[in-house]
């Protein structure tokens, strides 16, 4: 193997009393993928920010390139060819596909811009990552995984020689990570060395050469990927056997809960019709941009129907806002965990009280009273948070969904609508996710999960519909419901036998 | 993480108590500015800490500390008022107008303060439904009431003084409670009622939380508009109140001075006191303390016998320091 280019030596990082790393030691050499394996708030993401330069470690020494740092900054990171792919890209909407991959460091001819080459550079290394885009068009009008692609761009102009990639698949359909994936080795065929964060094992397991794998802040293992299972990784990032990943379904779903007849939205839906059960999960799949989001958002009001009537327990309901929606015992958690679901300013009772917070008052608001439901969430959800007071900005991710979740728990909802419940969180707060998932059905609730993994929707649901352009492709029961039925009829590739007739 | 707080439960505990009081990290650094600079101020003049001269600097505070607390309101929910200032001159005239044309004095003045507030809150609301069902930025908005309320103001009274022979108006404003100027007392009444209106009520949390992220306040079924809207009208509401304490405190109101750069003050008071003018968080007590600083420099000035001309600097020059020290914390 060639000379590290980055050597990590007894790394470790405090917040104050709170020890978040400790002791962390590793190579990496260029050409090489390293994959960084944790749960929420094993310390990944504190490990790439001292990576990058942006925490200043407590203990330990870095080497790079052969010069030994205490601690770096961006500039000098970046200077030493560290390049970070966030989760949360950094492009300007506004600009475009050029002036964003040339952003900082643009190409100057007698001081002013030369936009022909920076237009030709573009193209030719989008060109190299297999990617046909107009450089002139603005970021606003790509896809996510366009968008992607130009942070990609970004980081190969500026000739990069370690590039960490942070959960880059979480947005991307199966297509879109093939395509990454190819860069990346594109990449590692150039001598480059990569980082890469990713809760998906599968994934991990196809790319990394060596995993890293974390667990509290401790380095668990280093190791050649071959070496292990994705059990055995599983294993490592929870330290303890894992159990079923997913709670044995329910039988016998009850009475008709929430009744779904004849929902339209202009271009948008057509003619949805379903039934969700009391006890029931019920699944509904498709592609991403096939309109399961609308249809959770159109029952809760956050769209206008032009058709369609909802119906709660043989009541039928007019639903104009979310606010009724709540009041009417329906509760949604968005996709959207920060945009729309928590005030991440807010701290950890202000965002759990955040739907009902008439409850807790007499007058004035009882903090008090807050306080303590706020502190039964914490264990029953098992959320890991420093102090109730703080804003859950501070939280981990998986912590963050906690708290939604007990947004909203805390209404008492008759029927829950879980878009991507999952997203981005490690394996160990999922199987929390779906007991939880378990033990309101348990309570005769009924649940309608929107989700992009396949396995959850079969490990999970009693029922499956699939979506395609707006409309019910298909609806799967029981034993029926497997990865390639669903991922036909929601490619179009199979077409339902007779319109309507899997109509409960 | 757990642990770590576990294993301190009386520092925890301590905190937590700390915590309760009105006072935190946000309004310490502004606490701490306006001790040092009381403390400094007594040594520079010896004037300073005669009574009568506190008590004119309070009184002095509290018509632009009241339109501030209103303010704060608004730049919490993420949006700002221009218009305060002048809006103030127009509610002074149209007091001075009902108070003037009403026969009995005590059913004038009570009957104008009415008309005051009403007015105010409907000038509010006027900048509100523009903002929300226009769907206009806040600032543009108010930019332009701005000069159509000093224009109407202007206008209604040909650019001339208005004002009053009503033998009770002037007790209002020039009156005392307790030691107290009235005015001060409103003030420090209004910033009660309203920081219990901002911390203790769902209505606050709602503020907050519009300011914070319209969006999901949006999904967590918070009429978004109808919060953005109230903040503007607390803010009429609150202009209302102040043009009572003044024009009653002069007996009189001039269209063209009245409230005249009053927009500026409210804005720095808010953001001397630690508000995020991007929304989402502040407190009342803040702002409370910012109107203090800025009364406290001006009068100190005047003390010291610095020119008048230099006293914009100096106020400038303590608006950039405390929002760079904001910058800092967050930063």
């Amino acid at each position: 193997m060639s000379r590290p280019i980055l050597r990590l030596g007894g790394i470790g990082k405090s917040f104050g009393p709170v020890t978040v790393l400790e002791d962390i030691a590793f190579d990496l050499a260029p050409g090489e993928v390293v994959g960084i394996l944790g749960e929420n708030g094993a310390g990944k993401s504190t490990l790439l920010k001292i990576i990058s330069g942006v925490y200043t470690p407590s203990a330990g020494r870095i080497i790079l390139d052969g010069q030994t740092f205490s601690a770096l900054d961006p500039i000098t990171a970046r200077r030493h060819g560290v390049a970070m792919i966030p989760q949360e890209f950094n492009l300007i909407s506004t600009l475009r596909v050029y002036e964003n991959v040339f952003l900082g460091q643009e190409i100057r001819r007698g001081g002013l811009l030369d936009r022909a080459r920076m237009r030709q550079r573009t193209r030719e290394v989008l060109h190299s990552l297999e990617v046909e885009l107009d450089p002139e068009l603005p970021i606003e009008r790509l896809s996510v995984a366009e968008r992607q692609m130009v942070e990609v761009a970004r980081v190969l102009v500026h000739e990069a020689r370690i590039v960490i990639l942070d959960e880059p698949t979480t947005v991307l359909t199966d297509r879109e990570v093939a395509v990454l994936f190819n860069v990346v080795r594109a990449l590692v065929a150039k001598g480059v060395a990569v980082l890469f964060i990713s809760h998906k094992l599968k994934e991990v397991k196809q790319l990394c050469d060596r995993l890293l794998i974390l667990r509290d802040g401790q380095q668990i293992d280093l190791c050649p990927t071959g070496k292990l299972s994705e059990e055995d990784m599983a294993c490592k990032m929870v330290g303890r056997e894992l159990s079923q990943l997913f709670p044995d379904k329910r039988a016998t779903p009850g009475a008709a809960a929430l009744r779904v007849r004849g929902l339209s939205v202009p271009s948008l839906l057509h003619d949805i019709d379903f039934t969700l059960h009391c006890g029931e999960v019920l699944g509904l799949s498709g592609l991403v941009g096939s309109g399961r989001t609308e249809i959770a958002e159109t029952i809760m009001g956050l769209r206008r129907k032009s058709a369609g009537e909802i119906e709660l327990n043989g009541k039928p309901l007019t639903i104009d806002s979310p606010r009724a929606a709540h009041a009417n015992g329906l509760a949604y958690l968005s996709e959207d965990r920060q945009g729309k679901g928590l005030v991440l300013s807010f701290n950890v009772m202000q965002n759990i009280t955040a739907l009902s917070l008439p409850r807790y008052v007499r007058g004035l608001i009882r903090h008090r009273a807050e306080r303590r439901r706020a502190e039964e969430y914490q264990q029953r959800l098992a959320i890991k948070a420093a102090r109730l007071s703080d804003p859950v900005q501070l939280l981990s991710g998986g912590n963050q969904q906690k708290v939604y979740l007990a947004k909203l728990l805390d209404i008492d909802p008759e029927v829950l609508i879980l878009d991507e419940p999952t997203r981005g969180i490690d394996i160990n707060t999922k199987q929390q996710i779906y007991r939880l998932i378990r033990s309101l059905t348990d309570q005769g609730k009924a649940v309608l999960i929107i989700s992009s993994e396949l396995e959850e929707i079969i490990g999970l649901c009693n029922r499956v519909l699939v979506i395609r352009e707006g409309r019910i492709a298909a609806e799967l029961d029981d034993d029926k419901i497997n990865e390639r039925d669903i991922m036909l009829y929601a490619s179009g590739a199979r077409q339902r036998g007779q319109a309507g007739a899997e109509v409960h | 993480m757990n642990d770590a707080s576990n294993s301190k439960p009386m520092a925890q505990l301590g905190l937590q108590r700390l915590r309760r009081l009105p006072i935190n990290a946000t309004i310490l650094a502004p606490l701490l500015a306006l001790l040092i600079l009381f403390v400094l101020s007594s040594l520079a003049s010896e004037y300073f800490l005669n009574a009568r001269n506190i008590t004119n600097v309070m009184r002095q505070v509290s018509y632009t500390g009241i339109i501030a607390i209103g303010m704060t309101f608004v730049i919490i929910a993420g949006g700002i008022d221009l218009s305060v200032g002048s809006m103030m001159a127009l509610v002074g005239v149209l007091l001075l107008y009902v108070v003037n044309s009403i026969a009995d004095p005590i059913q004038a003045v009570l009957l104008g303060m009415l008309a005051a507030v009403v007015a105010g809150s409907l000038f509010g609301l006027f900048n509100g439904l523009l903002v929300t069902r226009g769907r206009m930025a806040a600032f543009v908005v108010t930019l332009a009431s701005m000069s159509i309320f000093r224009s109407l103001a202007l206008y209604f009274t040909d650019a001339a003084e208005v004002t009053t022979r009503n033998p009770f108006f002037s007790n209002i404003g020039g009156g005392f409670f307790l030691g107290l100027p009235i005015p001060v007392w409103a003030f420090f009444g209004l910033a009660i009622v309203a920081h219990i209106l901002l911390f203790h009520t769902p209505y606050g949390r709602h503020v907050c939380a519009v300011g914070a992220n319209p969006q999901v306040a949006r999904y967590s079924g918070i009429r978004v508009e109808r919060v953005v809207l109230s903040t503007f009208v607390i803010a009429g509401v609150c202009v209302g109140i102040a043009a009572i304490m003044l024009s009653s405190r002069l007996n009189s109101v001039s269209p063209s001075d009245a409230g005249y750069f009053y927009e500026l003050d409210a804005i720095a008071a808010v953001v001397i006191g630690g508000t995020a003018l991007s929304g989402g968080r502040g407190s009342i007590w803040g702002t409370v303390i910012g109107a203090l600083i800025l009364g406290i420099i001006n009068n100190m000035l005047n003390l010291t016998g610095v020119s008048p001309y230099l006293q914009g600097l100096v106020k400038g020059a303590v608006i950039l320091l405390a929002v760079l020290l904001q910058y800092r914390r967050t930063g």
